[in-house]
């Protein structure tokens, strides 16, 4: 990292350093697209995946924290950029056309912060109305419900999107453009439709049956979690994370345990970290089974949804024995889990490690080999490794298109080093191999349970944490492997027991935005398949 | 249920009258049984679901729940087919109006069971400023079923309420009347049904 900074700073002198637990660097708005030109060309650097953009308002000032992470050299750097011009109309510089998730991100930033940016091509609202009044995450925000009342009458749209650009003596311009063209013949596809796995809309532009353009409209379930974050205190925000993602509500969980246990210091009793990573994995294989089943349903083979919830319902009653809810667990506390593993516990999983090899082979017997499937889904939405990068497609999805990026072989966290397993990746990057990748990963997480269920420490489940628990000043960024790809929290605290800013970095929001680039110039059956295989959760992208 | 709804059903229209010409009531009485008993026995949802409760109705279609020993299997994908809507989930400033709309569509008669603490009042998400604190105030509901998510179970017995409900229908003076089912069952016996079975 030593050499990074140094680079930079002969490169970009007015750049300010800081470490945190990633490096941090704060940059004038000004030199902040080159300075991220240069992180992402500079072979040394190579800054080619945007992680997420936290936008954050600071009481005298708004900005962006920038997350990027290095493909090639497995590191990490933060940037901070301070919006320049007053609250009104605070400017950044977008990084959009260097990363293609930029553009979603910076539409987010927007929608909460209302800070505008310079270049990017459509700087509309992502999740709230356009006749929303107000930017709900800026400190000073009215949350009276009569400025923004729920409304009865169907929300106005708009055929017009904004892009701000600079002009030659740098003053800033708005400009005015369509979203689709004049004559295009639009489609609406949601918000309520089954196959859009929640409520999830899409506008779509077709010739005949051939998809041109689709316009994601999200927010059908935004519900604001960030912002009531910032009102509880830090153990009652844990809740949350059970609602975002409900298939991964244990490793969001982890996920927010473990920013809170590094930012307070908190060591974690090794019984509860193996507990924590034996949930973690059954986890994902009930999540796989779910996809699986309602995948298959989309395409039209609903009897696949009868067996694999089978096996769902059996990993659900081992959890239903020792967490006391079927989906909503609330299971993992900061510093260790509520409750000691049920006594059936061991037997249990046991039993399910025994039938899952049978059930896996009758699914692909069922299933992956039937000609209607390989002819529906091999080639069908195709993503590169590049661009799989360039969208931040992480979890099997991103690994189905060649792109390594397992947080657990990463970064690992937990017990995740002292385990056994294959990082599946294929090359494909079409549907089939998006199916294939979570069909082998229930093998993996098996494999990895297996290894733990009769070495699990005994001892304490639950380290000593105080009452009120006040964190530090500063800020923290952890990431896990959720059931559908890198799932990261940002906490910045003020020192108060309740965090200044929590940010959440789901990974189905690229995962819902790249569905426009994957089924141009597709058949709209296809845009089925493909949104289907990419297995979004829309609570988790609106949040 | 309003006499309107039976407008495009002549022959039906035709007997009743017949029957009341001829002063039979007690017939009327025990045809609106037998309408009331058919429906009651194959309440069609609309798949709709928003959220984590969601989830959970998937469950309660698949075969460990199974919901087809009831007669509600039949989950349409257009209101237009379905007799209740399960509100399975949060319902947020952005979805309201379009709840409203699918309410509309659906043909009578029409039922709403509100399902978990987000639909009937917000839930969790109470402080949040884009969530609509219970449904209520968009579209009338019949059954709440609480729960963060209610169990499969609660679910069932959810939409059993429901069938309860429609089957004396007629002595309910029209759907929708958010009347507590026991206290009006007490106090409204009927001859030869015992609704508490
Ligand atoms: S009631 Fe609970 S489980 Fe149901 S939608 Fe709301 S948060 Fe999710």
């Amino acid at each position: 990292m030593a050499n990074i900074q140094e680079k930079i700073a002969k490169l970009f002198p007015e750049a300010a350093f800081e470490e945190a637990d990633t490096l941090t660097v704060t940059i004038p708005d000004a030199q902040w697209h080159e300075l991220a030109k240069t992180l992402r060309d500079d072979a040394e650097m190579a800054f080619d995946y945007l992680v997420t953009i936290v936008g954050m308002d600071w009481k005298d000032s708004l900005g962006c924290i920038y997350y990027l992470d290095s493909t090639t050299h497995n590191t990490h750097i933060a940037v901070k950029v301070i919006a320049t011009g007053d609250r009104e109309t605070p400017y950044i510089h977008s990084v959009s056309d260097l990363y293609a998730i930029g553009c979603i991100y910076e539409r987010e930033v927007y929608d909460f912060f209302g800070i505008i940016f310079i270049g990017n091509p459509d700087m509309r609202r992502l999740f709230l109305s356009i006749d929303w009044k107000g930017f709900p995450l800026r400190k000073d925000y009215d949350m009276n419900p009569d400025i923004n009342p729920v409304p009865h009458e169907n929300e106005r749209q708009s055929d017009y999107t904004y892009t701000y650009v600079e002009d030659a003596d740098g003053k800033i311009v708005k400009e005015e453009k369509r979203v689709f063209a004049e004559d295009d013949f639009v489609v609406n596809i949601g918000p309520q439709h089954p196959a859009t796995h929640g409520v999830l809309r899409f506008r779509t532009a077709v010739d005949g049956e051939t998809i041109k353009k689709i316009d994601v409209y999200m927010g059908y379930i935004h519900r604001g979690v960030e912002k009531i974050c910032e009102m509880d205190t830090y153990p009652q925000t844990l809740h949350f994370m059970d609602r975002l993602d409900y298939f991964s509500a244990h490793p969001y969980h982890h996920c927010l345990c473990m920013c809170i246990e590094k930012a307070a210091g908190i060591e974690v009793p090794r019984r509860a970290q193996v507990i924590r990573v034996i949930m973690d994995e059954l986890s994902r294989i009930a999540s796989h089974c779910l996809f699986i089943g309602t995948f298959c349903m989309d395409l039209g083979a609903t009897t696949m949804l009868f067996y694999t919830l089978r096996v769902r319902e059996q990993i659900l009653d081992i959890m239903d024995k020792t967490c006391g809810a079927r989906m909503t667990f609330n299971y993992e506390t900061i510093g260790g889990v509520i409750a000691d593993l049920d006594p059936d516990f061991v037997k249990d999983v046991k039993a399910l490690l025994e039938i899952l090899p049978k059930n896996i082979k009758e699914y692909n017997k069922l299933f992956t080999g039937n000609v209607i499937t390989r002819n529906r889904m091999e080639g069908v939405g195709v993503l590169s490794r590049k661009d799989a990068i360039s969208w931040a497609i992480t979890g099997p999805s991103g690994r189905a298109s060649g792109w390594a990026c397992d947080v657990r072989k990463t970064a690992p966290y937990a017990v995740y080093d002292e385990v056994e397993f294959d990082e599946i990746v294929r090359t494909e990057g079409d549907s089939m191999a998006r199916f294939k990748v979570r069909m082998d990963e229930m093998e993996q997480s098996a494999r990895i349970i297996a290894q733990l269920i009769d070495k699990i420490p005994d001892g304490e489940i639950q380290a000593k944490v105080p009452k009120v628990l006040r964190l530090p000043q500063g800020r923290w960024y952890q990431t896990v492997e959720g059931c559908r790809g890198a799932f990261g929290i940002y906490i910045e605290s003020d020192g108060g027991t309740s965090p200044y800013r929590l940010k959440i970095a789901p990974p189905c929001l690229p995962l819902a935005a790249v569905v426009d680039h994957l089924t141009e110039g597709s058949k709209i059956a296809d845009l089925i398949t493909i949104g289907g295989s990419l297995d979004y959760i829309v609570p988790d992208m609106d949040r | 249920m309003p006499y309107d709804a039976w407008k495009d059903n002549e022959y039906i229209e035709k007997l009743v009258k017949e029957l009341r010409d001829s002063g039979t009531n007690v017939i009327i009485g025990s045809l609106d049984h037998l309408i009331n008993w058919g429906r009651s026995n194959s309440i069609w949802p609309l798949t709709f679901a928003t959220s984590c409760c969601g989830i959970e109705f998937v469950s309660l279609g698949a075969a460990r729940f199974d919901m087809a020993r009831f007669g509600w299997e039949v989950a349409r994908a257009s209101p237009r087919q379905a007799d209740f809507i399960m509100v399975a989930g949060t319902i947020v400033h952005r979805m309201a109006p379009v709840l409203r709309r699918l309410y509309d569509q659906l043909a009578e008669p029409k039922y709403v069971i509100a399902c978990g603490g987000c639909a009937i009042s917000g839930g969790p998400f109470r402080k949040s400023y884009h969530v609509a604190m219970g449904i209520e105030d968009i579209i009338p509901v019949d059954v709440f079923v609480p729960g963060c998510p209610p169990r499969p179970e609660a679910m069932i017995y959810g939409i059993m309420q429901l069938s309860r409900k429609i089957k004396v229908e007629k002595f309910f003076g029209g759907v929708n009347r958010q009347e507590k089912q026991e206290k009006f069952l007490e106090s409204h016996p009927i001859e030869g049904i015992d609704d508490n079975k």
